[in-house]
């Protein structure tokens, strides 16, 4: 469920990194406040824990195939809302730095959909007003199952929307969302069952380790309500102001060279065009391949292609002529 | 990323890479970073139909991998790997959008196609890059460069302590997986009935571990603050890194520099 960057526009891209910093100074904040610095270790510790857990292959039954737990929920269990989010980020950093799983630009978009939702929507809403009445098996299940199934629906969900703001797919809306929301019911109810499995497992042999957080103490009426409305605003606020930039042109960066040459494209005009076309019409190789007075579109094409490839030539060689001197130099010392 | 051995040998390459020395290892982390981001949003800002445009880009992966001396075929490896995902969004515009774009003899491409080009390009630009980035900097300077801009240092203290200790508990998840796998002939993965169990002792021996890690941190003077040593200031031949590729990445979003140079070869306006 990993956004990439190619998939994304830097104002999608850039809303949601904003709105994923604002989280994070929160959960900071939060933590500062009840913290104990002890719990940094057991952070750091426990985001490598749910990174290698994340490759466990749990087989599901009746079935050849298997699943994989996400871990955003896990790690709200465990550590809390505001550290489990803060873990979640820094396991989504370095997936996105040493396996390009996950781009950094869309960074944001990925922390949103994975982490904000399991632990600041499904774990305090579902999953601890479900257990808040008690421990059972039963409702342990039923909690981690729905917290998780709603968890990743909602990243799901999340993914098709930043797709689709970014406007570089030709899906529309409703069949992307047939194809994701299903799969991702699929993988939440494995993930619910997994989480269970493994919650079950320590309240029965190291329940300390999880009363905590999981049952006994309140989170407290605070924070939810104010992330949440801090989210909605921070998210309202810089798509409004990035897409005002974006609103009259393209991208950004054509108002931004709007605002400093005052006209939308820069335009040929001018000695140095007027040099250019001399220039141009001396070393033309293919003079005579005239398009020009054919079609305009096939002509732009073959310009586009012959300078496309003589552009990649060129870099490449480049590279091939530095790479040789470098060789070169190396032996000379 | 299923196959944890790799992963391992993924991050252990990475590592190797971010520690060896070259002109442009020895840059500012910060320096690397900006320009690192600034390439990213100007390759996603190109419009989605656009292919030539996007080349000259090319230029600075090339240079980097070149003056950095990385092995490229690792690094597309990544990109390979990666590329299905998008693929499977992308491979809808071809599908969806038929409209003719460009013609070339007897060959139409449709704006669905043009667009997944652009799509499969943009992926590739922006895969090798990031991974650039990291095989030069290193993650412990990275940290050092998110210090410099003021993320907290809770924040950059947990990221470098989960970084610490993937390796560690990969290891021991593949020795736990492993020892799994030869006791239960037969079973692909983990069986539904040891979901918790195995899953749950691991979680166990990581909180005992973090609790180690923390009394030894204590034990050597941990105060909450993360030393991150003396950070190196910004010096000349950093802001010339900065500004000559910025400029670069902004001239090549402003002009089309392959079609102008086609169009001075071709002899053909557009």
């Amino acid at each position: 469920m990993h956004m990439a960057d190619a998939l994304i526009t830097p104002i999608v891209g850039g809303t949601m990194w904003i709105s994923t910093a604002g989280i994070a100074t929160y959960s900071i904040k939060k933590l500062r406040l009840n913290l104990d610095e002890k719990k940094v270790p057991l952070m750091g510790v426990m985001g490598a824990f749910v990174f290698a857990a994340q490759m466990i292959n749990f087989t599901i039954p009746g079935t050849g195939s298997s699943g994989h737990i996400g871990g955003g929920l896990l790690l709200a269990i465990i550590l809390g809302p505001y550290a489990g989010f803060l873990t979640m980020a820094s396991i989504l950093t370095i997936q996105a730095l040493f396996f390009a799983d996950g781009g950094l630009l869309s960074l944001g978009c990925n922390i949103i959909n994975l982490g904000f939702y399991t632990c600041f929507i499904t774990y305090p809403y579902i999953y601890k007003r479900i257990l808040n009445k008690g421990y059972t098996r039963l409702r342990l299940f039923t909690a981690a199952m729905i917290a998780s199934i709603i968890g990743l629906q909602l990243g799901s969900f999340s993914v098709v929307i930043e797709t689709l703001l970014s406007g570089k797919t030709e899906l529309p809306f409703s069949s992307f969302l047939l194809l994701m929301q299903p799969i991702h019911l699929a993988i939440g109810i494995i993930e619910g069952l997994v989480v269970a499995s493994v919650v079950d497992f320590i309240w029965n042999t190291k329940s300390e380790i999880i009363e905590n957080t999981a049952i006994n103490k309140p989170i407290g009426v605070i924070g939810f309500k104010k992330i949440l409305i801090i989210l909605i605003i921070i998210t309202a606020l810089t798509g409004g102001i990035l897409s005002r930039f974006a609103s009259s042109n393209p991208d950004g960066l054509e108002w931004s060279m709007f605002k400093v040459s005052g006209q939308e494209e820069l335009e040929a005009n001018g000695p140095l065009y007027e040099t250019l076309s001399t220039l141009q019409t001396k070393t033309a190789f293919l003079p005579d391949y005239a398009f020009k007075n054919t079609e305009v579109d096939k002509s732009t094409s073959f310009a586009g292609l012959v300078g496309g490839f003589l552009t990649l030539l060129l870099v490449l060689s480049m590279g091939f002529i530095l790479k040789r001197f470098k060789k070169r130099k190396k032996v000379n010392c | 990323m299923v196959n944890i051995a790799e992963a391992l040998d993924n991050i252990r390459l990475l590592d190797a890479l971010g520690e060896e020395k070259s002109t442009v290892h020895a840059l500012h982390p910060l320096a690397k970073l900006f320009v690192t981001l600034v390439f990213l949003i100007i390759v996603i800002s190109f419009s989605k139909h656009e292919i030539s445009a996007l080349l000259p880009m090319v230029l600075f992966p090339t240079i980097i991998i070149t003056l950095a001396d990385l092995p490229v075929l690792p690094l597309m490896k990544r990109v390979l790997i990666v590329l299905p995902l998008v693929i499977g969004i992308g491979i809808f515009n071809p599908l969806l959008d038929h409209r003719p774009m460009v013609s070339l003899g007897a060959i139409t491409l449709s704006y669905g196609w043009i667009s997944f080009i652009s799509i499969m390009i943009k992926c590739l630009l922006t895969v090798i890059t990031s991974l650039i980035l990291i095989a030069t900097t290193g993650m412990t300077n990275i940290a050092l460069a998110l210090r410099k801009l003021k993320v907290p240092k809770i924040f950059v203290l947990q990221l470098l302590l989960t970084y610490r200790y993937i390796t560690v508990l990969m290891e021991e998840v593949i020795l736990t997986t492993t020892a799994y796998a030869l006791r239960s002939s037969g079973i692909k993965g983990i069986h539904f009935k040891h979901w918790g169990s195995l899953l749950g002792q691991l979680l166990i021996r990581t909180i005992d571990r973090a609790q180690r890690v923390y009394t030894s941190m204590c034990c050597r003077g941990f105060d909450g603050n993360y030393n991150t040593g003396t950070m190196p200031t910004l010096v000349a031949k950093d802001y010339i890194f900065m500004l000559f590729w910025t400029l670069f990445f902004i001239i090549t979003r402003s002009f089309n520099l392959p079609m102008l140079l086609g169009t001075i070869l071709t002899g053909v306006y557009p």
